[in-house]
């Protein structure tokens, strides 16, 4: 499984970023090898429409899971919309998310967490 | 000529002024006063108004795009061109998220397919009738939705050359107080001596500059601490155009929803006065 998860830093000890679409960077790993990289987010200071542009970002890199902490009603519509599985995870490293993910101990999130911001 | 009643800060007195204001000159010139706080627009009740007497009755609506999915072959012009991010594609269609489109129409000009029509989304609405001697307009922005400006534009659509026209603008500093006094002769600001106040004036004078639009300033609920407002005002050659004192009988005027210079005639002279000073400064 490609999986996305937001992310402190850059590597597997960072620790999990719990805001989406203001996150730091983007921690694209495969479950299975364990291979990762690491992206910037660019649009973490964008003044509109944050949540729809880092939820296509996301979309466009080809995963099928997202382990995030919160998340707006705009990137979770796109984000459901387009079959991504979204687990929710709390404070722990980008590691313990993933291990918890293969155990099948994160909680998969049905809607958003946030109110919209207009 | 165009007069802009701004402040910055909320609460200061600007409906207070404007109304007044537009009241007491409709004696003597052709007059127009437009609510543009179409967020909550309140010159109405100072006005006496049966909502029988609105004769303009207009919707106010925002193009937003409307995908064909059968014709869409996901190019991502649209996606490129939108600056709001308003759409999203998906893959097996694209995602439109109508409150955070602007309605600039940029999609449905770039797509190569014509995938995209707009459709018209209801944002606000206008009313206006005539009223003391004055053609009075206001714009209210629909509940829910974000996009004051088009409403504020539409409203000054109804700008007529040959009145004078007063605008009551929202407060604050950023794009609906922008759009609101944008293009105006002059900007009365009206302030209270108090910090808060001082402090969004300057704001607000910052904007007004930029705008390259001349200011004076109003100082509502004047009283002993005056000389906070006066020293900057003199410090950047800003002029006053009036003070309306701290008193408790114009406070329950205003609380009842009477007009100053109807249970205070001495204000109408003074506005009048007021604007006589105005038409020098824009002259000169």
């Amino acid at each position: 499984m490609k999986i996305a998860i937001t992310a402190d830093g850059k590597d597997l000890n960072s620790m999990l970023d719990e805001r989406f679409g203001r996150c730091k960077y983007f921690i694209f790993a495969d479950s299975e090898t364990m291979e990762f990289k690491a992206l910037d987010n660019t649009y973490s200071d964008s003044a509109h429409g944050v949540g729809v542009e880092v939820a296509q970002f996301v979309i466009d890199q080809g995963v099928d899971t997202l382990i995030t902490g919160n998340l707006g009603p705009n990137a979770a519509k796109v984000l459901s919309e387009s079959g991504i599985t979204i687990y929710n995870a709390g404070s722990m490293t980008v590691n313990q998310a993933i291990d918890l993910y293969k155990q099948g101990k994160l909680t998969k999130m049905s809607g958003p967490t946030t109110n919209p911001h207009k | 000529m165009i007069i802009s009643v701004a402040s910055g800060k909320g609460g200061t007195g600007k409906t207070t002024v404007a109304t007044n204001f537009a009241v007491a000159l409709a004696d003597i010139y052709k007059t127009a006063l437009l609510d543009c706080d179409v967020e909550e627009p309140n010159a109405h009740l100072f006005l006496n108004i049966d909502k029988r007497q609105y004769n303009l009755n207009e919707k106010v609506f925002l193009p937003v795009p409307q995908i064909d999915d059968k014709k869409c072959v996901h190019c991502g012009k649209c996606l490129e061109v939108c600056a709001y991010h308003a759409l999203a594609d998906i893959g097996k269609k694209i995602l439109v998220f109508e409150e955070l489109c602007h309605g600039c129409g940029g999609c449905s000009l770039l797509c190569p397919e014509g995938a995209i029509i707009e459709k018209n989304k209801q944002i606000g609405d206008i009313k206006g009738c005539n009223v003391k001697g004055l053609d009075f307009v206001f714009g209210t922005l629909s509940i829910g939705s974000v996009m004051a400006p088009p409403v504020i534009k539409k409203v000054k659509n109804h700008i007529k050359q040959d009145r004078l026209t007063i605008i009551d603008c929202p407060p604050g500093t950023s794009c609906p107080m922008i759009n609101a006094v944008m293009k105006s002769d002059f900007c009365m600001l009206v302030t209270e001596p108090t910090p808060f106040g001082l402090n969004d004036l300057k704001l607000a004078v910052e904007v007004v500059r930029e705008l390259e639009i001349p200011c004076g300033v109003i100082i509502n609920r004047s009283q002993d601490g005056d000389h906070i407002i006066e020293k900057y005002l003199a410090s950047e050659g800003i002029p006053i155009l009036m003070k309306i004192p701290l008193d408790r009988r114009y406070a329950a005027s205003y609380a009842n929803g009477k007009l100053l210079i109807e249970d205070y005639p001495d204000f109408k002279a003074k506005f009048i006065e007021t604007l006589k000073n105005i038409e020098k400064w824009v002259k000169a």
